[in-house]
């Protein structure tokens, strides 16, 4: 039931996929975990119980990595919080452009 | 019997309560953004609403996809903001009614939209940013609010049709509430946007101006969109669309555009924004 090329619906199939991985993200609400995750990220991974692709994801920080791990965006964005990065870092990372090309490419579609 | 005084619908993305946060709201990025909410406050001022249905979804603040409800009703007499993990401040708790929504709750479940009944929301930007652009200013927010969240993150997504049906119960249960209050329905997010996979970055102009002709005189005509097609359209993210429809059909009947705007890009986002009440 996808949609179009480039867009995976985030369904059952997803959510159970990216469980683990999009528990541990969701618990980047709370800065105490943020840190503990700074603090010791093989041991954090663990205690969600990560699979090996998400851990190699996470290891990667790569986003597209992490959403074919089963990441979910909302709750990626969380971890790239932690990194100071926002949407448009993650858009840049994505689509392989530098975050200024990124940032052209979304101004030229309000023209 | 209360008595709705309109709707405004506008993006919500977290980079505008940054813009907030750090006073950006006159440089030349963000003006053409926040210019256009002056006349929504001059609106809001004529019209005076003392309570906001704010009608927007979650985005991993209060839900996790351990329980994920398709439709849920706040029911507090105060919502707490929080942390979302990406350095926005947490700004002050809102004002509930938790009495008009059980009033609400009550109704809809009556109308068979079994909805999730919520004791204590966090809420996230998705509330909060609609609610600063409305009322800018350091003081708390001057009306009492509702959440009412619509699930956009995990599908299968409610379909636009259930989104427009769901609206209009949603208007006939606050026009059934006895009280004289006025009420303001508020429908957040959109507009066309993706912010995961290759496509990151998609927007769709001429489908959000079209959205935008459409939501005032035929809503009908954007129920008949399935949510893949509207994904496909409008981006994964320009699901959020089913908000506005959600707060389009609380209106009801025939409606006037009091005001519109529409500018791209803000953040990743198309943003749109519009001031509708009854004709």
């Amino acid at each position: 039931m996808n949609p179009a090329p480039g867009s995976t619906l985030f369904d059952g199939t997803q959510a159970r996929k990216g469980y683990a991985l999009n528990k541990m993200c969701f618990s980047f609400n709370s800065a105490a975990n943020r840190a503990e995750f700074l603090r010791d990220e093989d041991a954090y991974c663990r205690r969600f119980g990560l699979n090996e692709a998400q851990r190699a994801a996470i290891r990667h920080r790569n986003v597209r990595e992490l959403l074919e791990a089963g990441g979910n965006i909302y709750y990626l964005a969380k971890f790239a919080g932690i990194f100071g990065l926002d949407v448009q870092d993650i858009g840049a990372q994505q689509t392989g452009m530098t975050k200024d090309e990124f940032r052209a490419m979304l101004a030229r579609a309000g023209k | 019997m209360a008595r709705i005084v309109g709707a405004v619908t506008t993006s919500h993305v977290p980079a505008i309560g940054g813009a907030i946060a750090k006073g950006r709201q006159d440089e030349p990025y963000w003006k053409p953004f926040f210019g256009a909410f002056g006349k929504a406050r001059d609106w809001l001022a004529r019209v005076q609403p003392d309570v906001a249905v704010v009608v927007y979804n979650d985005h991993g603040l209060q839900f996790f996809l351990d329980k994920m409800p398709t439709f849920a009703v706040g029911a507090a007499d105060e919502y707490r903001n929080a942390d979302e993990g990406w350095g926005l401040p947490t700004l002050p708790p809102y004002r509930g009614d938790a009495a008009f929504s059980w009033h609400l709750i009550e109704s809809l479940v009556a109308e068979e939209f079994d909805v999730t009944s919520c004791q204590e929301v966090l809420v996230d930007h998705a509330f909060t940013v609609p609610l600063q652009l409305l009322w800018p200013g350091p003081g708390p927010c001057p009306v009492a609010t509702v959440p009412v969240m619509v699930n956009t993150v995990q599908h299968p997504l409610p379909s636009p049709a259930r989104c427009l049906k769901f609206g209009a119960a949603l208007g006939r249960a606050i026009a059934s509430w006895p009280s004289d209050a006025r009420v303001l329905v508020l429908g957040t997010g959109g507009l066309s946007h993706q912010l995961e996979g290759p496509r990151a970055g998609f927007i769709n102009s001429e489908f959000d101006r079209m959205c935008m002709a459409k939501i005032v005189d035929q809503p009908e005509a954007l129920g008949g969109y399935s949510i893949p097609r509207l994904v496909e359209l409008a981006g994964s993210q320009g699901t959020e669309l089913l908000n506005w429809l959600v707060a389009r059909a609380a209106l009801g009947g025939r409606v006037s555009k009091v005001h519109s705007n529409y500018h791209v890009p803000i953040s990743n986002t198309a943003s749109g924004m519009m001031v509708l009440e009854n004709a």
